[in-house]
């Protein structure tokens, strides 16, 4: 007799398995070229476990902008750097050597520390047909759009009667990070301008 | 097939989180390349993204126990923006490194040595 097996935990192990090794695979390889390939699937693959988390705009914002976005900045970046001894860097033994026990060191605090907490080991499958009527999933970007604006509209009953007009939104660090967005283009196109001018003028004076 | 039949919980979401938290801070201290050191912090960055999902996910918690709601997705949604802006910035700062020094060797950059 087999087990129906569950497919929630078979998509969960293949992009969780997919993302970690992908991950891996940045640090051991030392081709830049290579690392850009590796880190962009290993962030498609962390989209896929944001969709199986329930997170259906975040995940499609993590391949729009982290995927699409970013990542096409670094490849530009490794385009106009990739030029001969840049391409393959190694790195000596002794930093290796140092770098996995540190990395040994930190997972081993990590990872009992995941499992200990008794609320964190997932919904048993024999009571998930019971509550699967107050699992009804929304889809998040109209709450989420609403909590950028201020409004949260997932707790509205939660909030204090003297709080109410949208103290608890995120109206305040959505203004912020949008300023903080244009200063960093600025920054950003006056930091990466060519200076031909001065070095021209260091090689006349 | 048991391990296909059990459920996921935050907890498998946190140990994928730490993989890729750990190898980020490895490539970050052992790139040589400094732009293998901006994909670490990418990585990083993707690390803390997938735990704070994977809080703010209702399906995750065993009966009875409170996911964060909303406040994780909105964290996350800000930390992908930011690091947007933080890849602009220390690309910018790279492409001017070396322009200025013909190399992106980071051992190199030791001009603020004392």
């Amino acid at each position: 007799m087999t087990v129906e097996p569950n497919w929630h935990t078979f998509f969960f192990l293949l992009f969780a398995g997919l993302a970690c090794a992908f991950a891996v695979a940045v640090v051991i390889t030392s081709n830049i070229v290579r690392m850009a390939l590796y880190l962009i699937m290993s962030l498609g693959a962390t989209s896929g476990l944001f969709f199986l988390a329930g997170a259906d705009f975040v995940g499609a914002m993590q391949l729009l902008i982290y995927v699409g976005g970013t990542l096409v900045l670094l490849i530009f970046g490794v385009m106009l750097t990739a030029q001969g001894p840049f391409i393959s860097m190694k790195t000596s033994g002794g930093d290796w050597i140092v770098a996995f026990l540190l990395s040994g060191c930190l997972l081993a605090l990590l990872i009992p520390a995941a499992f200990s907490v008794p609320d964190w080991r997932g919904r048993g499958a024999s009571r998930a047909d019971a509550s699967a009527a107050d699992l009804v999933q929304h889809d998040t970007a109209t709450r989420l759009g609403m909590g950028l604006l201020g409004a949260r509209v997932d707790r509205l009953e939660e909030r204090p009667e003297h709080l109410k007009g949208g103290m608890s939104g995120y109206l305040l660090p959505f203004e912020i990070v949008s300023v903080h967005l244009l200063v960093v283009l600025i920054g950003a196109a006056y930091l990466a301008r060519t200076k031909r001018r001065a070095s021209n003028a260091r090689q006349l004076g | 097939m048991n391990l296909l039949a059990e459920p996921v919980g935050v907890s498998h979401f946190m140990v994928v989180g730490a993989i890729m938290f750990v190898s980020g801070v490895v490539c970050m201290a052992a790139k040589r390349n400094a732009l293998g050191v901006l994909m670490g912090i990418e990585l990083v960055l993707n690390g803390a993204n997938v735990n704070f999902v994977a809080m703010s996910s209702d399906f995750l918690y065993r009966e009875g126990g409170h996911s964060l709601g909303l406040d994780g997705q909105l964290i996350a949604l800000f930390v992908i923006v930011l690091a947007a802006a933080e890849a602009a910035v220390a690309l910018a700062i790279t492409l001017n490194f070396y322009n200025n020094h013909a190399t992106v060797d980071v051992d190199r950059a030791d001009e603020l040595k004392g």
